[in-house]
Protein backbone atom coordinates (compact mmCIF):
# COMPACT_ATOMS: atom_id res chain seq x y z
CA UNK A 1 0.00 0.00 0.00
CA UNK A 2 2.80 2.40 0.91
CA UNK A 3 4.52 1.51 -2.33
CA UNK A 4 1.47 2.59 -4.30
CA UNK A 5 1.60 6.04 -2.78
CA UNK A 6 5.32 6.38 -3.40
CA UNK A 7 4.58 5.77 -7.06
CA UNK A 8 1.52 8.03 -7.08
CA UNK A 9 3.68 10.81 -5.66
CA UNK A 10 6.33 10.33 -8.30
CA UNK A 11 3.84 10.22 -11.18
CA UNK A 12 2.03 13.33 -9.98
CA UNK A 13 5.34 15.10 -9.63
CA UNK A 14 6.27 14.20 -13.19
CA UNK A 15 2.88 15.39 -14.45
CA UNK A 16 3.25 18.74 -12.76
CA UNK A 17 6.93 19.48 -13.26
CA UNK A 18 6.53 18.84 -16.96
CA UNK A 19 4.03 20.94 -18.91
CA UNK A 20 1.77 17.95 -19.75
CA UNK A 21 -0.82 18.45 -17.02
CA UNK A 22 -1.01 22.21 -17.58
CA UNK A 23 -1.33 21.98 -21.36
CA UNK A 24 -3.95 19.25 -21.18
CA UNK A 25 -5.94 21.17 -18.55
CA UNK A 26 -5.75 24.40 -20.52
CA UNK A 27 -6.89 22.86 -23.79
CA UNK A 28 -9.61 20.87 -22.08
CA UNK A 29 -10.98 23.89 -20.26
CA UNK A 30 -10.71 26.25 -23.25
CA UNK A 31 -12.56 23.91 -25.60
CA UNK A 32 -15.24 22.88 -23.12
CA UNK A 33 -15.78 26.49 -22.05
CA UNK A 34 -16.21 27.52 -25.64
CA UNK A 35 -18.73 24.76 -26.33
CA UNK A 36 -20.52 25.58 -23.09
CA UNK A 37 -20.72 29.23 -24.08
CA UNK A 38 -22.27 28.24 -27.42
CA UNK A 39 -24.78 26.08 -25.61
CA UNK A 40 -25.77 28.98 -23.38
CA UNK A 41 -26.13 31.32 -26.33
CA UNK A 42 -28.38 28.79 -27.96
CA UNK A 43 -30.35 28.34 -24.74
CA UNK A 44 -30.85 32.05 -24.17
CA UNK A 45 -31.98 32.48 -27.78
CA UNK A 46 -34.44 29.70 -27.25
CA UNK A 47 -35.77 31.25 -24.04
CA UNK A 48 -36.26 34.58 -25.82
CA UNK A 49 -38.35 32.87 -28.46
CA UNK A 50 -40.36 31.05 -25.86
CA UNK A 51 -41.01 34.29 -24.05
CA UNK A 52 -42.19 36.01 -27.19
CA UNK A 53 -44.53 33.12 -27.84
CA UNK A 54 -45.83 33.59 -24.30
CA UNK A 55 -45.78 29.85 -23.89
CA UNK A 56 -45.12 28.15 -20.64
CA UNK A 57 -41.87 26.30 -21.07
CA UNK A 58 -42.50 22.65 -20.41
CA UNK A 59 -39.38 21.23 -22.00
CA UNK A 60 -37.00 24.07 -21.36
CA UNK A 61 -34.87 23.01 -18.46
CA UNK A 62 -31.38 24.27 -17.91
CA UNK A 63 -29.92 20.88 -17.11
CA UNK A 64 -31.46 19.24 -20.16
CA UNK A 65 -30.66 22.01 -22.60
CA UNK A 66 -27.33 23.31 -21.36
CA UNK A 67 -25.58 20.78 -19.16
CA UNK A 68 -26.59 17.59 -20.89
CA UNK A 69 -25.26 18.58 -24.33
CA UNK A 70 -22.24 20.34 -22.80
CA UNK A 71 -21.26 17.38 -20.72
CA UNK A 72 -21.64 15.04 -23.69
CA UNK A 73 -19.37 17.41 -25.63
CA UNK A 74 -16.97 17.36 -22.74
CA UNK A 75 -16.79 13.58 -22.86
CA UNK A 76 -15.82 13.75 -26.54
CA UNK A 77 -13.03 16.19 -25.68
CA UNK A 78 -11.96 13.78 -22.96
CA UNK A 79 -11.68 10.96 -25.48
CA UNK A 80 -9.28 13.14 -27.42
CA UNK A 81 -7.11 14.28 -24.53
CA UNK A 82 -7.12 11.37 -22.06
CA UNK A 83 -4.77 9.27 -24.22
CA UNK A 84 -2.30 12.15 -24.03
CA UNK A 85 -2.28 11.85 -20.25
CA UNK A 86 -1.85 8.08 -20.20
CA UNK A 87 0.50 7.56 -23.14
CA UNK A 88 3.64 8.29 -21.16
CA UNK A 89 2.90 6.15 -18.11
CA UNK A 90 4.57 2.94 -19.24
CA UNK A 91 5.99 3.88 -22.64
CA UNK A 92 8.24 6.53 -21.15
CA UNK A 93 9.53 4.18 -18.46
CA UNK A 94 10.42 1.63 -21.08
CA UNK A 95 12.08 4.13 -23.38
CA UNK A 96 14.09 5.69 -20.54
CA UNK A 97 14.91 2.23 -19.13
CA UNK A 98 13.51 3.31 -15.79
CA UNK A 99 11.26 0.25 -15.84
CA UNK A 100 14.38 -1.67 -14.88
CA UNK A 101 14.45 0.31 -11.64
CA UNK A 102 10.76 -0.32 -10.93
CA UNK A 103 10.92 -4.00 -11.77
CA UNK A 104 13.96 -4.61 -9.59
CA UNK A 105 12.55 -2.74 -6.61
CA UNK A 106 10.50 -4.42 -3.91
CA UNK A 107 7.20 -3.36 -5.43
CA UNK A 108 4.70 -5.68 -7.10
CA UNK A 109 3.35 -5.22 -10.59
CA UNK A 110 -0.12 -4.73 -9.14
CA UNK A 111 1.23 -1.86 -7.05
CA UNK A 112 2.93 -0.34 -10.08
CA UNK A 113 -0.24 -0.52 -12.18
CA UNK A 114 -2.44 0.83 -9.40
CA UNK A 115 0.02 3.57 -8.51
CA UNK A 116 0.10 4.84 -12.06
CA UNK A 117 -3.65 4.53 -12.43
CA UNK A 118 -4.41 6.39 -9.23
CA UNK A 119 -1.98 9.17 -10.17
CA UNK A 120 -3.60 9.78 -13.53
CA UNK A 121 -7.05 9.56 -11.92
CA UNK A 122 -6.00 12.34 -9.56
CA UNK A 123 -5.01 14.49 -12.53
CA UNK A 124 -8.32 13.69 -14.18
CA UNK A 125 -10.25 14.50 -11.03
CA UNK A 126 -8.49 17.83 -10.99
CA UNK A 127 -9.66 18.52 -14.55
CA UNK A 128 -13.24 17.72 -13.55
CA UNK A 129 -13.03 19.94 -10.49
CA UNK A 130 -11.68 22.77 -12.62
CA UNK A 131 -14.51 22.34 -15.09
CA UNK A 132 -16.97 22.84 -12.23
CA UNK A 133 -16.41 26.59 -12.64
CA UNK A 134 -18.97 26.44 -15.45
CA UNK A 135 -22.01 25.53 -13.30
CA UNK A 136 -20.74 27.80 -10.52
CA UNK A 137 -20.54 30.79 -12.83
CA UNK A 138 -23.90 29.97 -14.32
CA UNK A 139 -25.49 29.54 -10.91
CA UNK A 140 -24.92 33.23 -10.27
CA UNK A 141 -27.41 34.04 -13.03
CA UNK A 142 -29.75 31.07 -13.07
CA UNK A 143 -30.92 28.62 -10.43
CA UNK A 144 -29.32 25.27 -11.08
CA UNK A 145 -30.44 21.85 -9.94
CA UNK A 146 -27.30 20.39 -8.41
CA UNK A 147 -28.37 16.80 -7.97
CA UNK A 148 -28.50 15.77 -11.66
CA UNK A 149 -25.24 17.64 -12.05
CA UNK A 150 -23.73 15.54 -9.30
CA UNK A 151 -24.91 12.39 -11.06
CA UNK A 152 -23.41 13.65 -14.33
CA UNK A 153 -20.04 14.32 -12.75
CA UNK A 154 -20.08 10.94 -11.06
CA UNK A 155 -20.71 9.43 -14.50
CA UNK A 156 -17.86 11.41 -16.01
CA UNK A 157 -15.54 10.36 -13.21
CA UNK A 158 -16.37 6.67 -13.57
CA UNK A 159 -16.11 6.87 -17.34
CA UNK A 160 -12.70 8.50 -16.91
CA UNK A 161 -11.63 5.34 -15.10
CA UNK A 162 -12.40 3.35 -18.24
CA UNK A 163 -10.58 5.85 -20.47
CA UNK A 164 -7.52 5.92 -18.27
CA UNK A 165 -7.27 2.19 -17.63
CA UNK A 166 -7.53 1.53 -21.37
CA UNK A 167 -4.92 4.20 -21.98
CA UNK A 168 -2.67 2.60 -19.39
CA UNK A 169 -3.08 -0.71 -21.18
CA UNK A 170 -2.15 0.88 -24.51
CA UNK A 171 0.89 2.49 -22.93
CA UNK A 172 2.06 -0.82 -21.51
CA UNK A 173 2.02 -2.35 -24.99
CA UNK A 174 4.78 -0.22 -26.47
CA UNK A 175 7.75 1.98 -25.72
CA UNK A 176 6.57 4.60 -28.17
CA UNK A 177 4.28 7.24 -26.71
CA UNK A 178 2.66 8.13 -30.04
CA UNK A 179 1.77 4.51 -30.72
CA UNK A 180 0.36 4.26 -27.20
CA UNK A 181 -1.81 7.33 -27.78
CA UNK A 182 -3.06 6.07 -31.16
CA UNK A 183 -3.95 2.67 -29.73
CA UNK A 184 -5.89 4.23 -26.88
CA UNK A 185 -7.69 6.57 -29.30
CA UNK A 186 -8.68 3.44 -31.18
CA UNK A 187 -9.97 1.66 -28.08
CA UNK A 188 -11.88 4.68 -26.76
CA UNK A 189 -13.43 5.68 -30.05
CA UNK A 190 -14.31 2.03 -30.60
CA UNK A 191 -16.07 1.82 -27.24
CA UNK A 192 -17.81 5.09 -27.99
CA UNK A 193 -18.96 4.08 -31.45
CA UNK A 194 -20.32 0.63 -30.60
CA UNK A 195 -23.66 2.13 -29.78
CA UNK A 196 -24.46 3.97 -33.03
CA UNK A 197 -23.44 0.96 -35.09
CA UNK A 198 -25.59 -1.16 -32.80
CA UNK A 199 -28.60 1.06 -33.43
CA UNK A 200 -28.18 0.75 -37.14
CA UNK A 201 -27.94 -3.01 -37.03
CA UNK A 202 -31.26 -4.75 -37.38
CA UNK A 203 -30.25 -7.75 -35.28
CA UNK A 204 -31.72 -7.17 -31.85
CA UNK A 205 -29.27 -9.38 -29.92
CA UNK A 206 -26.33 -7.52 -31.39
CA UNK A 207 -28.06 -4.27 -30.69
CA UNK A 208 -28.50 -5.18 -27.06
CA UNK A 209 -24.90 -6.28 -26.58
CA UNK A 210 -23.55 -3.26 -28.42
CA UNK A 211 -25.83 -0.99 -26.44
CA UNK A 212 -24.50 -2.43 -23.22
CA UNK A 213 -20.89 -2.13 -24.32
CA UNK A 214 -21.22 1.45 -25.40
CA UNK A 215 -19.73 4.08 -23.16
CA UNK A 216 -22.01 6.71 -24.55
CA UNK A 217 -25.31 5.07 -23.67
CA UNK A 218 -24.18 4.49 -20.09
CA UNK A 219 -22.86 7.99 -19.70
CA UNK A 220 -26.09 9.39 -21.07
CA UNK A 221 -28.00 7.81 -18.22
CA UNK A 222 -25.76 9.52 -15.66
CA UNK A 223 -25.93 12.83 -17.47
CA UNK A 224 -29.70 12.66 -17.37
CA UNK A 225 -29.35 12.44 -13.61
CA UNK A 226 -29.78 8.71 -13.27
CA UNK A 227 -27.30 6.78 -11.13
CA UNK A 228 -27.93 3.18 -12.08
CA UNK A 229 -26.16 0.13 -10.71
CA UNK A 230 -26.03 -1.07 -14.30
CA UNK A 231 -23.98 1.94 -15.28
CA UNK A 232 -21.76 1.87 -12.22
CA UNK A 233 -21.13 -1.84 -12.72
CA UNK A 234 -20.32 -1.29 -16.36
CA UNK A 235 -17.80 1.48 -15.76
CA UNK A 236 -16.10 -0.22 -12.85
CA UNK A 237 -15.87 -3.59 -14.56
CA UNK A 238 -14.46 -2.01 -17.73
CA UNK A 239 -11.89 -0.17 -15.61
CA UNK A 240 -10.91 -3.40 -13.89
CA UNK A 241 -10.63 -5.09 -17.26
CA UNK A 242 -8.26 -2.37 -18.45
CA UNK A 243 -6.15 -2.63 -15.31
CA UNK A 244 -6.09 -6.41 -15.50
CA UNK A 245 -4.95 -6.36 -19.11
CA UNK A 246 -2.27 -3.82 -18.18
CA UNK A 247 -1.05 -6.09 -15.42
CA UNK A 248 -0.86 -9.03 -17.81
CA UNK A 249 1.09 -7.05 -20.40
CA UNK A 250 3.59 -5.72 -17.86
CA UNK A 251 4.03 -9.17 -16.38
CA UNK A 252 4.50 -10.77 -19.79
CA UNK A 253 7.25 -8.28 -20.64
CA UNK A 254 9.42 -10.00 -18.07
CA UNK A 255 9.13 -13.32 -19.85
CA UNK A 256 10.11 -12.12 -23.29
CA UNK B 1 25.94 -14.73 -0.38
CA UNK B 2 25.25 -15.28 -4.03
CA UNK B 3 25.07 -18.67 -5.61
CA UNK B 4 24.28 -19.29 -9.22
CA UNK B 5 23.69 -22.82 -10.36
CA UNK B 6 23.56 -23.92 -14.00
CA UNK B 7 21.68 -20.83 -14.98
CA UNK B 8 20.35 -20.71 -18.52
CA UNK B 9 18.31 -18.18 -20.45
CA UNK B 10 16.95 -18.49 -23.94
CA UNK B 11 15.12 -15.94 -26.04
CA UNK B 12 13.24 -18.14 -28.44
CA UNK B 13 15.96 -20.03 -30.26
CA UNK B 14 18.74 -17.70 -29.17
CA UNK B 15 20.70 -18.93 -26.20
CA UNK B 16 21.73 -15.92 -24.14
CA UNK B 17 23.43 -17.80 -21.33
CA UNK B 18 23.97 -21.47 -20.82
CA UNK B 19 25.05 -23.39 -17.75
CA UNK B 20 26.42 -20.42 -15.81
CA UNK B 21 27.46 -21.33 -12.27
CA UNK B 22 29.49 -19.49 -9.68
CA UNK B 23 29.35 -18.57 -6.03
CA UNK B 24 30.35 -15.48 -4.19
CA UNK B 25 30.76 -15.07 -0.47
CA UNK B 26 29.94 -12.03 1.59
CA UNK B 27 32.12 -8.99 0.98
CA UNK B 28 33.71 -10.28 -2.20
CA UNK B 29 33.88 -8.32 -5.41
CA UNK B 30 33.34 -10.27 -8.59
CA UNK B 31 33.89 -9.04 -12.11
CA UNK B 32 32.02 -10.34 -15.08
CA UNK B 33 34.26 -10.03 -18.07
CA UNK B 34 33.19 -10.62 -21.57
CA UNK B 35 32.70 -9.09 -24.97
CA UNK B 36 29.46 -7.32 -25.77
CA UNK B 37 26.59 -9.75 -26.09
CA UNK B 38 28.29 -12.40 -23.97
CA UNK B 39 25.43 -12.65 -21.52
CA UNK B 40 26.68 -10.40 -18.74
CA UNK B 41 23.58 -8.23 -18.66
CA UNK B 42 21.27 -11.22 -18.94
CA UNK B 43 22.88 -12.88 -15.92
CA UNK B 44 22.60 -9.67 -13.95
CA UNK B 45 19.00 -9.21 -14.93
CA UNK B 46 18.18 -12.68 -13.68
CA UNK B 47 19.98 -12.04 -10.39
CA UNK B 48 18.07 -8.81 -9.88
CA UNK B 49 14.75 -10.55 -10.62
CA UNK B 50 14.17 -8.38 -13.67
CA UNK B 51 13.58 -11.49 -15.74
CA UNK B 52 13.27 -15.17 -14.90
CA UNK B 53 15.77 -17.77 -16.07
CA UNK B 54 14.69 -20.56 -18.37
CA UNK B 55 16.71 -23.13 -16.46
CA UNK B 56 18.85 -23.41 -13.36
CA UNK B 57 18.59 -21.57 -10.08
CA UNK B 58 20.13 -18.57 -8.44
CA UNK B 59 19.90 -17.29 -4.92
CA UNK B 60 20.91 -14.07 -3.22
CA UNK B 61 21.41 -14.00 0.55
CA UNK B 62 19.72 -17.38 0.76
CA UNK B 63 16.60 -16.29 -1.10
CA UNK B 64 15.74 -17.77 -4.46
CA UNK B 65 15.45 -15.09 -7.15
CA UNK B 66 12.28 -16.63 -8.50
CA UNK B 67 10.51 -17.87 -5.37
CA UNK B 68 11.38 -14.99 -3.02
CA UNK B 69 11.82 -12.16 -5.50
CA UNK B 70 10.65 -9.49 -3.04
CA UNK B 71 13.21 -10.47 -0.42
CA UNK B 72 15.96 -10.52 -3.03
CA UNK B 73 14.93 -7.14 -4.42
CA UNK B 74 15.06 -5.60 -0.95
CA UNK B 75 18.68 -6.68 -0.59
CA UNK B 76 19.97 -5.62 -3.98
CA UNK B 77 21.14 -2.32 -5.37
CA UNK B 78 21.24 -2.44 -9.13
CA UNK B 79 22.81 -0.13 -11.65
CA UNK B 80 21.60 -1.22 -15.10
CA UNK B 81 23.53 -0.62 -18.30
CA UNK B 82 21.58 2.58 -18.87
CA UNK B 83 21.14 4.36 -15.54
CA UNK B 84 17.38 4.43 -14.83
CA UNK B 85 16.96 8.17 -14.36
CA UNK B 86 14.04 10.56 -14.64
CA UNK B 87 15.51 13.59 -16.43
CA UNK B 88 12.83 15.94 -15.07
CA UNK B 89 13.73 15.28 -11.45
CA UNK B 90 16.50 16.85 -9.43
CA UNK B 91 19.21 14.58 -8.11
CA UNK B 92 18.06 14.53 -4.48
CA UNK B 93 14.40 14.32 -5.42
CA UNK B 94 15.20 11.27 -7.51
CA UNK B 95 17.35 9.62 -4.86
CA UNK B 96 14.67 10.10 -2.21
CA UNK B 97 12.13 8.54 -4.56
CA UNK B 98 14.38 5.51 -5.03
CA UNK B 99 14.96 5.29 -1.27
CA UNK B 100 11.20 5.20 -0.68
CA UNK B 101 10.73 2.69 -3.47
CA UNK B 102 13.34 0.42 -1.94
CA UNK B 103 11.53 0.64 1.37
CA UNK B 104 14.11 2.64 3.31
CA UNK B 105 12.37 3.87 6.49
CA UNK B 106 11.60 7.57 6.49
CA UNK B 107 13.96 8.37 9.37
CA UNK B 108 16.89 6.79 7.50
CA UNK B 109 16.24 8.66 4.28
CA UNK B 110 18.14 11.89 5.02
CA UNK B 111 21.25 10.05 6.17
CA UNK B 112 21.00 7.63 3.24
CA UNK B 113 20.75 10.54 0.84
CA UNK B 114 23.67 12.34 2.42
CA UNK B 115 25.77 9.21 2.33
CA UNK B 116 25.00 8.40 -1.29
CA UNK B 117 25.63 11.97 -2.42
CA UNK B 118 28.92 12.06 -0.58
CA UNK B 119 30.18 8.68 -1.74
CA UNK B 120 29.41 9.42 -5.37
CA UNK B 121 30.68 12.99 -5.30
CA UNK B 122 27.29 14.49 -6.08
CA UNK B 123 27.14 17.07 -3.30
CA UNK B 124 27.44 20.04 -5.63
CA UNK B 125 24.77 18.93 -8.08
CA UNK B 126 22.15 17.59 -5.66
CA UNK B 127 19.72 20.35 -6.56
CA UNK B 128 20.24 20.19 -10.32
CA UNK B 129 17.90 18.54 -12.77
CA UNK B 130 19.19 15.16 -13.90
CA UNK B 131 18.45 15.98 -17.53
CA UNK B 132 20.97 18.82 -17.40
CA UNK B 133 23.82 16.73 -16.02
CA UNK B 134 26.73 15.39 -18.04
CA UNK B 135 26.99 11.69 -18.79
CA UNK B 136 29.57 11.16 -16.09
CA UNK B 137 27.38 12.72 -13.45
CA UNK B 138 24.38 10.73 -14.60
CA UNK B 139 26.39 7.56 -14.23
CA UNK B 140 27.22 8.62 -10.69
CA UNK B 141 23.59 9.34 -9.94
CA UNK B 142 22.90 5.83 -11.18
CA UNK B 143 25.49 4.50 -8.78
CA UNK B 144 24.10 6.59 -5.92
CA UNK B 145 20.68 5.17 -6.71
CA UNK B 146 22.03 1.65 -6.26
CA UNK B 147 23.67 2.56 -2.95
CA UNK B 148 21.02 4.64 -1.29
CA UNK B 149 19.32 1.92 0.75
CA UNK B 150 22.68 0.45 1.78
CA UNK B 151 21.99 -2.95 0.22
CA UNK B 152 23.90 -6.09 1.06
CA UNK B 153 24.47 -6.85 -2.60
CA UNK B 154 25.41 -4.43 -5.35
CA UNK B 155 25.02 -5.38 -8.98
CA UNK B 156 26.64 -2.90 -11.33
CA UNK B 157 26.39 -3.25 -15.08
CA UNK B 158 29.39 -1.48 -16.61
CA UNK B 159 29.67 1.12 -13.86
CA UNK B 160 32.52 3.11 -15.40
CA UNK B 161 31.16 3.43 -18.90
CA UNK B 162 31.11 7.00 -20.18
CA UNK B 163 33.29 8.42 -17.45
CA UNK B 164 36.52 10.30 -17.96
CA UNK B 165 39.76 8.67 -16.79
CA UNK B 166 39.86 10.55 -13.51
CA UNK B 167 36.28 9.65 -12.72
CA UNK B 168 36.94 6.03 -13.66
CA UNK B 169 39.68 5.89 -11.05
CA UNK B 170 37.40 7.53 -8.49
CA UNK B 171 34.59 5.09 -9.16
CA UNK B 172 36.98 2.14 -8.99
CA UNK B 173 38.25 3.38 -5.65
CA UNK B 174 34.68 3.76 -4.50
CA UNK B 175 33.79 0.23 -5.55
CA UNK B 176 36.92 -1.08 -3.87
CA UNK B 177 35.98 0.69 -0.67
CA UNK B 178 32.46 -0.72 -0.85
CA UNK B 179 33.75 -4.26 -1.10
CA UNK B 180 34.03 -5.95 2.24
CA UNK B 181 30.90 -4.34 3.53
CA UNK B 182 28.87 -5.09 0.41
CA UNK B 183 29.01 -8.05 -1.90
CA UNK B 184 29.51 -6.70 -5.39
CA UNK B 185 29.13 -8.05 -8.89
CA UNK B 186 30.18 -5.76 -11.68
CA UNK B 187 30.42 -6.31 -15.37
CA UNK B 188 32.96 -4.79 -17.66
CA UNK B 189 34.72 -5.37 -20.90
CA UNK B 190 37.75 -3.45 -19.71
CA UNK B 191 40.22 -5.92 -18.27
CA UNK B 192 42.41 -3.75 -16.09
CA UNK B 193 39.26 -2.69 -14.37
CA UNK B 194 38.55 -6.25 -13.35
CA UNK B 195 42.01 -6.82 -11.96
CA UNK B 196 42.09 -3.42 -10.28
CA UNK B 197 38.88 -3.86 -8.36
CA UNK B 198 37.94 -7.47 -7.99
CA UNK B 199 39.02 -10.53 -6.07
CA UNK B 200 37.25 -12.87 -8.40
CA UNK B 201 36.93 -12.76 -12.15
CA UNK B 202 34.45 -14.66 -14.27
CA UNK B 203 35.16 -14.57 -17.97
CA UNK B 204 32.07 -15.23 -20.00
CA UNK B 205 31.75 -15.59 -23.72
CA UNK B 206 28.90 -16.66 -25.93
CA UNK B 207 26.77 -17.25 -22.86
CA UNK B 208 29.21 -19.71 -21.28
CA UNK B 209 31.75 -19.27 -18.53
CA UNK B 210 35.22 -19.77 -19.98
CA UNK B 211 37.24 -19.06 -16.87
CA UNK B 212 36.68 -18.41 -13.19
CA UNK B 213 39.76 -17.22 -11.42
CA UNK B 214 41.08 -15.02 -8.69
CA UNK B 215 42.85 -11.81 -9.53
CA UNK B 216 46.29 -13.35 -8.83
CA UNK B 217 45.46 -16.42 -10.88
CA UNK B 218 44.45 -14.28 -13.78
CA UNK B 219 47.50 -12.08 -13.73
CA UNK B 220 49.87 -15.03 -13.46
CA UNK B 221 48.07 -16.62 -16.34
CA UNK B 222 48.56 -13.43 -18.23
CA UNK B 223 52.24 -12.77 -17.60
CA UNK B 224 54.86 -15.38 -16.96
CA UNK B 225 57.81 -13.70 -18.63
CA UNK B 226 58.96 -10.73 -20.65
CA UNK B 227 59.12 -11.44 -24.34
CA UNK B 228 61.14 -9.69 -26.97
CA UNK B 229 60.79 -10.16 -30.68
CA UNK B 230 64.12 -10.05 -32.50
CA UNK B 231 64.69 -9.83 -36.24
CA UNK B 232 68.20 -10.50 -37.59
CA UNK B 233 69.46 -10.29 -41.15
CA UNK B 234 71.67 -13.33 -40.74
CA UNK B 235 72.42 -15.79 -38.01
CA UNK B 236 74.41 -18.95 -37.37
CA UNK B 237 74.21 -22.00 -35.12
CA UNK B 238 75.87 -20.07 -32.32
CA UNK B 239 73.19 -17.40 -32.22
CA UNK B 240 70.84 -19.17 -29.85
CA UNK B 241 73.65 -20.22 -27.59
CA UNK B 242 75.04 -16.71 -27.41
CA UNK B 243 71.71 -15.16 -26.65
CA UNK B 244 71.02 -17.74 -23.96
CA UNK B 245 74.29 -16.77 -22.36
CA UNK B 246 73.00 -13.31 -21.60
CA UNK B 247 72.01 -13.22 -17.97
CA UNK B 248 68.29 -13.14 -17.45
CA UNK B 249 67.36 -14.84 -20.70
CA UNK B 250 65.30 -17.94 -20.08
CA UNK B 251 64.56 -19.22 -23.55
CA UNK B 252 64.96 -18.42 -27.20
CA UNK B 253 62.34 -19.57 -29.58
CA UNK B 254 63.46 -19.85 -33.18
CA UNK B 255 60.48 -21.83 -34.42
CA UNK B 256 59.08 -18.77 -36.03
CA UNK B 257 61.91 -18.56 -38.54
CA UNK B 258 61.96 -22.18 -39.59
CA UNK B 259 58.82 -22.27 -41.68
CA UNK B 260 58.51 -19.44 -44.13
CA UNK B 261 61.04 -17.22 -45.74
CA UNK B 262 59.15 -14.19 -44.72
CA UNK B 263 59.93 -14.58 -41.08
CA UNK B 264 63.51 -15.64 -41.70
CA UNK B 265 65.72 -14.46 -38.91
CA UNK B 266 63.02 -13.91 -36.37
CA UNK B 267 63.42 -15.04 -32.76
CA UNK B 268 61.46 -14.66 -29.59
CA UNK B 269 63.60 -14.09 -26.56
CA UNK B 270 62.03 -14.80 -23.20
CA UNK B 271 63.53 -13.35 -20.09
CA UNK B 272 62.68 -13.30 -16.43
CA UNK B 273 59.89 -11.09 -15.27
CA UNK B 274 61.09 -7.58 -14.52
CA UNK B 275 64.48 -7.88 -16.20
CA UNK B 276 65.11 -5.84 -19.30
CA UNK B 277 67.69 -7.59 -21.44
CA UNK B 278 67.32 -5.39 -24.51
CA UNK B 279 70.52 -3.42 -24.04
CA UNK B 280 72.67 -6.52 -23.58
CA UNK B 281 70.88 -8.27 -26.39
CA UNK B 282 71.53 -5.43 -28.81
CA UNK B 283 75.17 -5.34 -27.81
CA UNK B 284 75.57 -9.07 -28.42
CA UNK B 285 73.88 -8.87 -31.80
CA UNK B 286 75.98 -5.95 -32.96
CA UNK B 287 79.23 -7.45 -31.71
CA UNK B 288 78.50 -10.71 -33.53
CA UNK B 289 77.64 -8.82 -36.71
CA UNK B 290 74.24 -10.46 -37.27
CA UNK B 291 72.64 -7.30 -38.52
CA UNK B 292 69.95 -6.08 -36.20
CA UNK B 293 66.83 -5.25 -38.18
CA UNK B 294 64.25 -5.03 -35.45
CA UNK B 295 63.85 -5.52 -31.75
CA UNK B 296 60.62 -4.88 -29.89
CA UNK B 297 59.13 -5.99 -26.60
CA UNK B 298 56.07 -8.20 -26.96
CA UNK B 299 53.57 -7.20 -24.36
CA UNK B 300 51.14 -9.97 -23.69
CA UNK B 301 48.37 -7.75 -22.54
CA UNK B 302 45.32 -8.65 -20.58
CA UNK B 303 43.49 -8.15 -23.80
CA UNK B 304 45.45 -10.97 -25.44
CA UNK B 305 44.49 -13.42 -22.75
CA UNK B 306 40.97 -12.20 -22.87
CA UNK B 307 40.85 -12.67 -26.62
CA UNK B 308 42.40 -16.11 -26.34
CA UNK B 309 39.84 -17.16 -23.79
CA UNK B 310 36.86 -15.65 -25.49
CA UNK B 311 37.56 -16.50 -29.12
CA UNK B 312 36.42 -19.88 -30.22
CA UNK B 313 38.98 -20.44 -32.98
CA UNK B 314 42.63 -20.14 -32.19
CA UNK B 315 43.74 -16.55 -32.53
CA UNK B 316 46.06 -15.80 -35.43
CA UNK B 317 49.65 -15.99 -34.31
CA UNK B 318 51.08 -12.56 -34.83
CA UNK B 319 54.62 -13.16 -33.65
Amino acid sequence: MRNIFVLVGKELRLYFISPIAYVVAMVFLAVSDFLFYNQIRFYSGLSMQMMQMQGNMPELNIHESVFRPSLMNMSIILILIMPLLTMRLFAEEKKGRTNELLMTSPITITEIVLGKFIAVMVVYLLLLVLSLHLPFVLSVAVPISWSPLFASYLGLFLMGGVFLSMGLFASALTDNQIIAAVISFGILIGLWMVSPSGHNAGDSAFKEVAGYLSLMSHLDGFVKGLISTRGVTYFISMTCLGLFMTHRVVESDRWK
Amino acid sequence: MISVNQLGKRYGDIVAIDDVSFTLSKGEVLAFLGPNGAGKTTTMRILTCFMPATSGTASVAGFDVFEDAMEVKRRIGYLPETPPLYPEMTVSEYLIFVAKLKGLPRRDQPSGLKNALEKCGLGDVSGRMIGNLSKGFRQRVGLAQALIHNPEVLILDEPTVGLDPRQIIEIRELIKSLGGEHTIILSTHILPEATAVCQKVVIISGGRIVAVDSQEGLSSRIRKSEKISLHLRKFDELTIKKILAISGVMAVNDQVNSKENESYGRFIVESELGIDVRERLAQTVVESGWGLLEMKPLTISLEDVFLKLTTEEKPVDNH
